[in-house]
């Protein structure tokens, strides 16, 4: 790699950060600076754009362009941003609240129009901010202050929601883990148009150990699978566990069991249009299954910010009018002498 | 029968077309307009039309109306009553016979008032007439049946053909008012320019209306209503307020040297604001239709971050929705333009009818301190000078403005006067200053207290905003009670300083009465005609019509304070009243209040100044 032209410095800001110790913000917070280094685009051509909750600090926090919005409202004010000025690279860093519950329209109509954004959410499946209720993302029956008995409704899936939503990148990384959640950021800063960035994360004062079985290496190991374009999709503290296809759905299969060798292991492709497999890995949860982190879908399709500017230049073929003067003269006019 | 021929000159008249909504009616009314316009006489229009796009056909809930008053002088509203009253179907004319007076024409479809056609429109006997107490002159034209007849070797189907009903109507009309067809024939060939079967039948019949008007003698005298001697020379278009408001936002763009941005959701009756926008993608201009009013006005925030002349579009309900995000612009300090074209409310309320009743939400309707400034447009060629100004203080200034226009004038159409641009003042965005170092962005002129703007993409002027109190000087977030209480103050300073850079309140009419009648925005047309008239019959008043709420002129207690009786009059319960009030509380103010959801009438106007000034 060519000598990088910023260091993840150059994206702090002078500001206190003000997160709880131990809190899974402070890691990404840094893997997101280190991955604006490795993008190299300039503080001065990224702009961070944030919703309301403890992750949606964030842009306090960076040396870049950055608007701390209102609860819910971060991808439909990046989606102005963008489209306003689609040379800039712009990310929304949202939380489970923020982006799945009072802003889950936004978020489902920025992935539909292919808005090209890079969408993090920070999912540590609890409201932190206002202390401890449950999330759309809280599973059955979680017991919270503000559901003492357990809840009653099931969760969102992030991925689910992004693939109805006809999402065409999505990257699943914890927040622990600095090698994949730098090159997932990285990855979805590259591709062109809604890029949803799922971070599993630990709320350490409200829901600490939500992610524990995936908060090391071991654990990760044994109950996480790391897809990789291209590779087969091995799991397991020595690579010894895979997945093959079985029916309709998945399977996780021994190597050197009933006959399975290397060869009958899936191999991971993020760039098939085709969503089905896709959905099936990132719905994939223990015990039976391994979490997917990496990069699960990353497929190419024209960004609407794009179609924009595609379509403005392609009526100015044809139209010469530039001014208001001309549009109004070129009307239905009479004079009066 | 010669006296058939007769032409009487007139300085006003007043047309309505009513019939059922699928009847064309709006189109008759705008072609007529258009005439009318293009012979030199200036125009105001009204069109009244259900929220159903096709209610069940015949009945009261499915009448369509358009209004138009053309004039030999200025004509400032779309007018009380009316003259000619064209009614399609007995529902038309059971809903409209309201705005005629004993002495208008009622040109009916007798082919439409068959029993069944009666029964529709609850008719409990079979003359509809006597059922009514109508003692008009009525012109009977068998108008479906002649359309038929007319059309019956085009080779265009029975329901094609019957669609052109309202062009025998209309060519009925021109010939009542003398108005050569050519105008009309010609708008007629550019509407259906695809369908050239189409047009051409629509003006074999409008011809056909207009020679059964002729042949048949009737017993009515034909009007002439010369050409308009008060208007300037100069290039003229038809526009409605909706237009109005899009072109008056494209100005503001061009003189500012900035993108137009518009983030929207469909809302009668501002919907067309965002059609007019979307067309114009050849001046470059950005529009997105949003998922939601939030999203309408987010976008458009984070369009204005970006460094675009960023606007919202929307009615009260809308509005409503809209309110915490307007609050995010107030306090991050941001130009934005929300435009609200009020209807009835409150809710869903009366989506095609028209008030003033959101003045209140748009001032005060949100948490916290947080003043912006309102402008309110006063008729529809006017909402292109409202939009062009609210644009140019909200760049200018670094803050939201909200534009308040109405359905009345958002609809309704008038001639204009294309303007010269370049007469029109530029507009100076507040960009922080080349060289400047050590910037924060609440830095602000000390003397305009506006924030100095640094658009995303400018090298050395990274900086975060949000919706977090932050320093006065240092623009970090602070909880600091002594600084909150400063940058609150601040903000409203910033917005009280306006108050400077906008023209003094005028008074119109007789200045030296003692009755001063006072009103905002798109009533301006009933209240001038009714001051006027008064004046007229020497009965002194005088006129105060606001078009900047908040702040309001510098000079208004001045204004005010010199008269005995203050009567404002607002198609709401009291709020532009109570406001004032509140602002100087001294002023004794009457009031005048209306919320039928239709315009003033002139002539109501008049009786309650005259009454006033009797007590």
């Amino acid at each position: 790699m060519s000598e990088l032209q910023y260091k993840p410095q150059d994206f702090k800001s002078d500001q206190y950060v003000r997160w709880c110790p131990g809190c899974g913000d402070h890691a990404f917070l840094n893997y997101l600076h280190k991955a604006m280094s490795e993008l190299g685009i300039a503080p001065h051509e990224t702009a961070v754009i944030s919703g309301i909750g403890c992750s949606s600090r964030l842009p306090y926090y960076m040396n870049t362009y950055g608007f701390h919005t209102i609860h819910g409202r971060a991808a439909a004010i990046a989606t102005g941003l963008k489209v306003a000025n689609p040379k800039l690279t712009v990310w929304q860093i949202s939380g489970d609240g923020d982006g799945l519950a009072i802003g889950g329209n936004h978020f489902i109509h920025a992935i539909r129009r292919n808005i090209d954004l890079n969408m993090i959410l920070l999912n540590n499946e609890i409201y932190g901010l206002t202390k401890g209720q449950y999330s759309p993302t809280s599973p059955r029956g979680f017991v919270s202050k503000s559901s003492p008995y357990g809840t009653v409704e099931d969760p969102f899936r992030p991925a689910e929601l992004t693939f109805g939503a006809r999402g065409r990148f999505f990257a699943r990384t914890i927040d622990v883990d600095g090698p994949t959640t730098v090159s997932v950021l990285t990855a979805a800063a590259r591709h062109k148009g809604a890029s949803v960035v799922e971070v599993l994360q630990n709320c350490v004062i409200f829901n600490n150990g939500v992610h524990s079985v995936l908060s090391t290496k071991e654990g990760r190991a044994e109950y996480a699978i790391q897809l990789k374009q291209g590779e087969p999709m091995l799991f397991g503290l020595n690579n010894e566990k895979g997945l093959i296809q079985h029916g309709f759905g998945l399977k996780v299969v021994k190597l050197g069991e009933n006959g399975i060798t290397e060869k009958d292991i899936l191999i991971h492709d993020a760039h098939t249009a085709d969503n089905t497999l896709h959905l099936k890995l990132a719905l994939m949860q223990g015990p039976d299954f391994p979490v997917a982190l990496g990069v699960i879908r990353d497929v190419e399709a024209p960004s609407y910010d794009e179609s924009v500017e595609a379509q403005i230049s392609e009526v100015q073929k044809n139209k010469k009018t530039r001014t208001l003067n001309e549009l109004l003269m070129g009307g239905e006019t009479w004079e009066l002498k | 029968m010669a006296e058939a021929l007769s032409i009487i000159d007139l300085e006003n008249v007043v047309v309505r077309f009513s019939g059922d909504s699928g009847d064309g009616m709006q189109l008759a009314g705008n072609i007529f307009s258009n005439v009318s316009a293009v012979l030199g006489n200036d125009i105001s229009t009204f069109p009244d039309y259900p929220a159903e796009i096709r209610a069940p056909q015949g009945t009261i809930s499915g009448v369509s109306g358009y209004q138009v008053h053309i004039g030999t002088k200025k004509v400032y509203t779309s007018g009380d009553k009316c003259d000619v009253l064209v009614a399609m179907n007995p529902a038309a004319l059971k809903t409209n016979i309201k705005f005629t007076t004993p002495q208008s024409i009622i040109i009916i479809d007798t082919d439409s008032f068959t029993k069944k056609d009666l029964e529709k429109a609850l008719f409990v006997t079979d003359d509809p007439f006597a059922e009514l107490h109508i003692c008009n002159t009525v012109i009977d034209a068998p108008i479906t049946s002649m359309c038929k007849e007319s059309l019956k070797d085009s080779g265009l189907d029975n329901k094609s053909i019957i669609r052109c009903k309202n062009m025998f109507a209309l060519g009925l009309v021109c010939w009542l008012f003398n108005r050569p067809l050519e105008h009309a024939m010609h708008m007629l060939q550019k509407k259906f320019s695809k369908k050239p079967t189409i047009a051409e039948a629509n003006i074999k019949v409008l011809t056909d209306g207009y020679n059964y008007g002729h042949n048949i003698h009737a017993s009515v005298p034909t009007y002439r209503v010369e050409s308009s001697e008060t208007q300037k020379k100069g290039f003229y278009m038809d526009v409605d307020g909706n237009k109005a408001t899009a072109y008056g936002l494209i100005a503001a763009a061009e003189r500012a040297g900035l993108k137009l941005f518009l983030g929207s959701y469909p809302i009668t009756p501002a919907t067309d604001i965002l059609h007019e926008l979307s067309k114009h993608k050849a001046l470059g201009v950005k529009t997105v239709q949003a998922e939601d009013e939030i999203a309408g006005i987010s976008t458009a925030i984070g369009a204005s971050f970006a460094g675009c002349l960023a606007a919202t579009t929307t009615s009260g309900p809308g509005l409503c929705l809209k309110s915490e995000a307007i609050n995010l612009a107030v306090i991050a300090e941001l130009p934005l333009v929300i435009v609200d074209v009020m209807r009835g409310g409150p809710s869903t309320g009366l989506p095609t009818k028209s008030e003033q009743t959101d003045l209140l939400q748009a001032l005060y309707g949100r948490n916290g301190e947080s003043p912006l400034v309102v402008i309110a447009a006063t008729s529809p060629t006017n909402c292109f000078e409202s939009a062009f100004y609210a644009s140019k203080i909200a760049v200018e200034h670094m803050t939201p403005v909200i534009l308040l226009t109405d359905g009345y004038i958002a609809n309704g159409s008038a001639a204009w006067r294309i303007p010269d641009l370049t007469s029109y003042p530029e507009i100076t965005p507040n960009y922080v200053p080349e060289g400047t170092e050590n910037w924060k962005p609440y830095n602000r002129d000390p003397k305009t207290k506006v924030r100095y703007w640094a658009v995303p993409g400018r090298k050395g002027f990274e900086h975060r905003i949000g919706g977090l109190e932050k320093d006065f000087l240092t623009s970090a977030i602070s909880t600091n009670p002594a600084n909150h209480q400063k940058m609150t103050e601040t903000r409203k300073a910033k917005i009280d300083y306006i108050a400077t850079c906008i023209p003094e309140l005028k008074v119109e009419g007789n200045e030296d009465a003692s009755l001063l009648v006072v009103g905002w925005g798109g009533t301006y047309g009933h209240l001038h005609s009714a001051v006027k008239e008064c004046n007229q019959e020497n009965k002194p008043t005088a006129l105060a019509h606001f078009n900047f709420i908040n702040p309001l002129p510098k000079n208004t207690l001045e204004v005010l304070s010199k008269y005995k009786k203050i009567v404002v009059c607002e198609q709401n319960m009291g709020q532009f009243a109570g406001y004032l009030r509140m602002n100087f509380p001294g002023l004794e103010i009457t009031q005048f209040n209306k919320v039928e959801g239709q315009p003033l009438a002139v002539n109501e106007l008049k009786k309650h100044f005259i009454k006033l000034m009797e007590e």
